[in-house]
């Protein structure tokens, strides 16, 4: 990784040292992925879905690999992803009823309908859900795996930042920050060509993000971020790297966004065959089939296997909370503080 | 009793606390060997190591977000900023992130931010700010502003030990300034949220904070001596939460209310106490509430500049001499 160079589409000849039971698994959150965000189109089509609906359509590949690459379970390894990284959450163990009852806003979701989308968190389980503002968890993370290192944990970070999110000041700050102090972080930066609406010549002046790394003398990679076998590989990679006292790790995933930046962004702005390409030609889960069926790792059946219990396991999940309730109106008083326990109930609705 | 200075005092709370609690660490910029630019942690990284007095790139976004980080993991971070008025390249990490943290997430991020503050130092518009009105307003954060040595260390000391980020202001023209004899051996905590009656008096009230509490102590000493008015004196400690038991509390004695501080008028904190005042004590006040500010402008370098921007104690003294007659 030391050298980087240009985006490969090879595939490895053997799965990445994994067990038909692993690719298998990959697939499952690929196809969960997927199935749960068109539910969740679904629902926001009836307005059950309170505010805005973000997809991830195109990057499942990367997202669900990356996260992979990592270990997980009790206080392992931990990421922070963004609104289209919502495959890695599931592969920390997210479950699709919370990233349901959170888009719904339902009292009983994860943040009991304070915040949106996928922005909640399990450090437990290793995922920090973001905020809005671009770039600020390269700094959170830096301080998580300052913690890995000071503690002499062999835990790993990774955190997510968009093409649009490496112009933000604290992507700089946290980067830099991070690479000074030899934190154990992977950065995985997706160039997905859009930013909302702004096209990376719009935002940047260098050719690649991993151009970028160099600045903080940051080791960096550039892989093709459809290719699933190729984003764990090079994640899994990046990470033994880190965990092994390398510093941090920069890994540039080349993907589309191929829906607009949420549900209401009609994409006039992108050229039409482009998304039509993309669709047929590059989608990271028929690719990931297809190399599944080509070597015989895999039988057809097993996938349609999958695909059934997916499709039963989003109908549960969605069955189990779609009447679910909103949260009461005053429960939005307490939690500002541990002391004092709740904000005051102001004066005027007592009259 | 040994007597310590303000600073002394502040680098004892932090010591004590590093020695008891090895999940406290400290970063900021230049804090390590050189011992911060005020000498607030001076010796500290001989004695405790590199791995937990770190200093970091200029890079005050990246110093509270790595220390809301690592506060998330369970640690106790400390994290310095140079001059406070460098607290606002931090802005963002410290209101939409380290604030929210709680309320939208559950996250524990126990954090302190802390700095040297304030004006009559001739430090110019960027070494002299008072950046609480900034913060204020943000619910999630809690403001602690020492005047003396004893709360110098017992709010440094609440502030690391409280589960909740504070900003920890300290007035770097009391630093060398004002010396107190601390008990030794004696475990020295502030409660958060507490105002301390600094004088008694029966005339009027002057609520404030930071270095100009000394200067109403002042303008209070000149009163009782020149115009036999005795005049209480409020010291908040804390910004937020406001201890508006206290604020009430001294305004049903005397009646009559000055606000002091030392920060700008518009926006002010002396603006918000006004309301509560309004909001939960008017029929108890026998004048309009007043207040001596800062005027609105960035603090000049000139002294001559500074001394006529910034509220003095013959201000105070006139001021409450008017409200004493009204």
């Amino acid at each position: 990784m030391a050298s980087h160079t240009g985006p490969t589409t090879q595939s490895p000849p053997l799965p990445a040292g994994l067990t038909r039971e692993q690719l298998l698994e990959i697939y499952r959150y690929l196809r969960l992925t997927r199935a749960l965000e068109e539910r969740l189109t679904a629902l926001y089509r009836q307005s059950k879905v309170i505010g805005g609906l973000f997809r991830s359509l195109g990057q499942e590949g990367e997202s669900v690999a990356s996260a992979y690459a990592l270990e997980r379970g009790k206080n392992r390894d931990l990421l922070s992803p963004l609104i289209r990284n919502l495959g890695s959450m599931l592969v920390m163990g997210a479950r699709p009823v919370e990233i349901l009852r959170q888009y719904m806003a339902k009292a009983d979701g994860p943040s009991r309908g304070r915040e949106l989308n996928v922005h909640f968190n399990d450090l437990e389980l290793g995922y920090l859900g973001q905020i809005s503002h671009l770039g600020d968890m390269i700094p959170i993370m830096a301080g998580i795996t300052l913690t890995f290192k000071l503690r002499g944990e062999p835990r790993v970070g990774l955190v997510y930042i968009g093409d649009g999110g490496t112009s933000t000041g604290t992507f700089h700050e946290g980067l830099n920050f991070a690479a000074v102090q030899r934190c154990p972080l992977v950065v995985i930066a997706e160039y997905n060509r859009w930013a909302y609406s702004t096209p990376p010549e719009k935002q940047f002046a260098v050719k690649d993000l991993a151009d970028k790394a160099k600045g903080y003398g940051i080791a960096a990679a550039i892989v093709d971020g459809n290719d699933v076998l190729a984003v764990y590989q090079a994640t899994k990679l990046a990470v033994g790297r880190a965990r092994g006292g390398g510093g941090v790790q920069f890994l540039e995933v080349k993907t589309y966004r191929r829906k607009g930046h949420a549900e209401h962004d009609d994409q006039h702005y992108v050229p039409p065959d482009e998304l039509d390409w993309w669709a047929k030609e590059n989608d990271p889960i028929d690719r990931y089939v297809k190399q599944l069926l080509q070597h015989d790792w895999v039988e057809e059946r097993d996938l349609s296997d999958v695909d059934e219990r997916v499709r039963l396991e989003v109908d549960e999940a969605t069955d189990g909370c779609v009447e679910e309730p909103l949260p009461q109106g005053e429960t939005a008083l307490p939690g500002v503080y541990v002391n004092p326990p709740a904000a005051d109930r102001l004066w005027f609705r007592s009259l | 009793m040994p007597e310590v200075t303000y600073l002394e005092a502040l680098r004892q709370g932090l010591w004590e606390e590093m020695e008891r609690d090895d999940r406290v660490f400290i970063l900021g910029e230049d804090v390590g060997l050189y011992g911060g630019a005020f000498k607030v942690t001076e010796g500290f990284s001989e004695r405790f190591g590199a791995q937990r007095v770190i200093d970091t790139p200029i890079s005050e976004a990246a110093i509270v977000g790595a220390a809301a980080g690592a506060a998330h993991m369970g640690m106790r971070p400390v994290a310095e900023m140079q001059f406070i008025d460098f607290v606002s390249c931090a802005y963002d990490m410290l209101t939409n992130y380290v604030a929210t943290a709680r309320y939208r997430a559950g996250l524990a991020t126990p954090i302190v931010v802390r700095g040297p503050c304030g004006g009559y130092v001739r430090g110019g518009p960027f070494h002299s700010q008072n950046p609480e009105a900034a913060f204020f307003h943000t619910p999630g954060l809690k403001i602690v502003y020492p005047a003396t040595a004893r709360d110098a260390k017992g709010l440094i000391k609440a502030s690391i030990r409280d589960d909740d980020p504070v900003l920890y202001l300290e007035h770097k023209w009391l630093y060398r300034r004002i010396k107190e004899q601390l008990p030794e051996g004696e475990e020295l905590v502030t409660p958060i949220g507490e105002a301390r009656l600094a004088r008694e008096g029966k005339d009027l009230s002057i609520v404030t904070y930071g270095a100009t509490v000394w200067k109403s102590l002042e303008a209070a000493e000149r009163l009782e001596q020149e115009d036999g008015v005795t005049a209480e004196v409020v010291d908040l400690r804390t910004l937020l939460p406001l201890d508006d038991a206290a604020i009430m509390r001294t305004v049903k004695k005397t009646n009559k209310v000055l606000l002091v501080h030392e920060d700008t008028r518009t926006g002010g904190v002396a603006g918000e106490i006004a309301a509560r005042i309004n909001e939960q004590a008017f029929e108890w006040l026998d004048a309009p509430i007043k207040r001596v500010t800062a005027h609105d402008v960035p603090l000049p370098y000139a002294p001559t500049l500074e001394d006529f921007v910034l509220p003095q104690t013959e201000d105070i003294v006139k001021a409450a001499r008017w409200l004493a007659a009204y």
